[in-house]
């Protein structure tokens, strides 16, 4: 039996188009907010996971990669991928870069550095990316562009490799939004039922 | 009635992969904490282990009540 499609299933669409506007004007990076936004408001207000389950367009685009090109290899992820201390580690990981690259933005913002026009891969490998024209906002809008790009890309870069090397959705197994609002969840259902 | 079932161990990350596989809609998630199966839905066909990203799905044989 063949489920219905529903609009949500083409979402991988809307991600693949925001990588590639990224190529062409950084400040689009802006719009990759939603997908930090939108599954904790899941979460929070609606102590579900809908935003993985059914709107996540890395998950879907994922799955399109992995089963409908074949680039997966279909392989079990290895245990310690999934272990909590990993899923947990790569969290605390994850955010403590993300406001490493806040605090870039503020020291932007109050002058002490000037832009600085790089993605940085990996948390790394410094890439240059000067032919992004963002005259028209001010530099800290520019920055904060700069760096939230460098994680959705190094993060789908991730996803890419362990879809290859794994299974297609490797990457939803320690994807930090995935953890936080997992955890935002399961508290919740905690304390509710404590009460 | 189906001889085998699947079951889902404690380290499901409720990414949702299973729902979307499973032919009889047999999968919900629990409160976004982990996927539950219907028992009463679930064959046993083995398309959610398949596409599990944690392999934390089993398809066992079903315990005869």
């Amino acid at each position: 039996m063949k489920q219905k499609k529903h609009w949500y299933d083409y979402l991988w669409i809307v991600t693949a188009t925001y990588l590639i506007l990224g190529f062409f004007n950084i400040l689009f990076a802006w719009i990759g907010i939603l997908c930090f936004i939108i599954p904790i408001l899941f979460a929070l207000i609606g102590g579900n996971k809908h935003y993985c389950n059914h709107y996540c367009g890395r998950g879907q685009l994922l799955e399109r990669l992995g089963n409908g090109l074949r680039l997966s290899s279909h392989r079990s992820i290895p245990s310690w991928l999934r272990s909590k201390w990993f899923r947990y580690g790569f969290l605390v990981f994850f955010m403590t870069m993300f406001f490493n690259m806040l605090f870039s933005t503020y020291l932007v913002f109050s002058n002490v550095h000037g832009l600085r026009e790089i993605i940085t891969l990996f948390w790394t490998f410094k890439v240059p990316w000067e032919w992004t024209n963002t005259s028209m906002v001010s530099p800290w809008i520019a920055q904060f562009s700069f760096g939230f790009y460098s994680l959705m890309l190094t993060s789908t870069l991730l996803g890419l490799i362990t879809m290859a090397l794994y299974k297609p959705r490797s990457w939803c197994v320690y994807c930090p939004m995935g953890t936080m609002t997992q955890s935002i969840c399961q508290l919740r259902h905690k304390t509710t039922s404590s009460r | 009635m189906a001889k085998k079932i699947a079951l889902i161990s404690e380290e499901c990350v409720a990414c949702g992969s299973c729902l979307k596989a499973c032919p009889l809609q047999a999968i919900s998630i629990f409160k976004g904490s982990h996927a539950i199966i219907d028992a009463t839905k679930c064959v046993g066909c083995g398309k959610c282990q398949r596409v599990c990203p944690a392999s934390v799905i089993t398809i066992t044989e079903r315990k005869e009540s």
